[in-house]
């Protein structure tokens, strides 16, 4: 019964790649999430009292930026954008663990809590899981797209099925 | 804040979560159930902004001010109705599982409303 509707969405792919669909929607959605978050955040964060912890909240914008920025590129899909979206899910991932070690090193710079604070705590550490998935769906992305056959690939109806076996391969 | 709304959502939501949950689980794209079910809980958030704004209106002041307070309400109440289309656009078990993701960031909301209103006072 679930057959039918797995394969459907398989054989319509993204506009120019097919990081935007199956599990590239959950992360795009993620990413979403987090970017409204981030962003609405550290708005009030820096219009209100900037003052009290201006560097957490400049992290926090910066934060917001990047997730932004990876949102934008996941709905894109192609090429251009993967790689894109793969810079900045580094990016990312190092500025998780950079201010999330640094929080913990000097607290003292750090009056209230960034996203990234103690890698994400505040956040169910899903702040370190995003990146690390990202990072693993966009690489996944690249080798589907360097498969020799993408076309016979759109129009094979157990392609969706063929590539989770080829991710779990690796 | 009405605290007893607050909990109904929250335990709203996290029942959609495990529905949908089980849906995914099963390899099932959301259906008209679930939509129906998404349907209930946006109603939910839609009451939880209108007494919420009363209670503004009322003169109540949120702990954590209201501009934090009403800006949390429009995300509960936009949380549901955003995974719902995108599970709509995505007829696999990854729409189900966003639309789990988009429940339970709403039942985490709840958490933190409780906590901006300033825990139970003026419930």
């Amino acid at each position: 019964m679930p057959e039918p509707t797995t394969t459907k969405s398989a054989a319509v792919p993204g506009r120019g790649g097919r990081i935007n669909t199956g599990p590239g929607k959950l992360l795009v959605t993620l990413y979403g999430i987090f970017t409204v978050g981030a962003a609405s955040r550290s708005l009030v964060q820096l219009t209100t009292r900037f003052d009290e912890a201006p560097l957490a909240y400049v992290l926090s914008a910066v934060a917001a930026v990047v997730y932004a920025f990876i949102t934008l590129s996941l709905v894109r899909g192609g090429e251009g954008a993967r790689k894109a979206a793969l810079t900045c899910c580094g990016l990312e991932l190092l500025g998780v663990l950079a201010v999330g070690t640094w929080t913990l090193v000097e607290p003292s710079a750090f009056p209230d809590a960034t996203v990234w604070s103690d890698y994400g705590m505040g956040y169910l550490f899903i702040p370190v899981a995003l990146p690390l998935t990202g990072l693993w769906w966009l690489r996944r992305g690249h080798r589907e797209q360097t498969a020799p056959t993408p076309s016979s690939e759109q129009s094979d109806p157990t392609s969706s099925e063929q590539s989770e076996h080829r991710s779990q391969e690796t | 804040m009405l605290t007893p709304l607050t909990v109904t959502l929250a335990v709203a939501a996290l029942a959609l979560a495990a529905w949908c949950g089980w849906a995914a689980y099963r390899d099932q794209p959301t259906k008209d159930w679930h939509f129906i079910g998404m349907a209930v809980v946006t109603l939910l958030a839609l009451v939880q902004l209108v007494v919420g704004v009363v209670q503004l209106a009322q003169g109540r002041d949120p702990a954590d001010g209201a501009v934090i307070f009403v800006s949390y309400l429009v995300g509960v109440l936009a949380c549901v109705p955003v995974v719902g289309l995108v599970s709509l656009t995505e007829r696999t078990k990854w729409g189900s599982l966003t639309v789990v993701a988009g429940a339970v960031v709403l039942a985490v909301l709840q958490v933190r409303l409780y906590d901006i209103w300033g825990g139970g006072t003026g419930a």
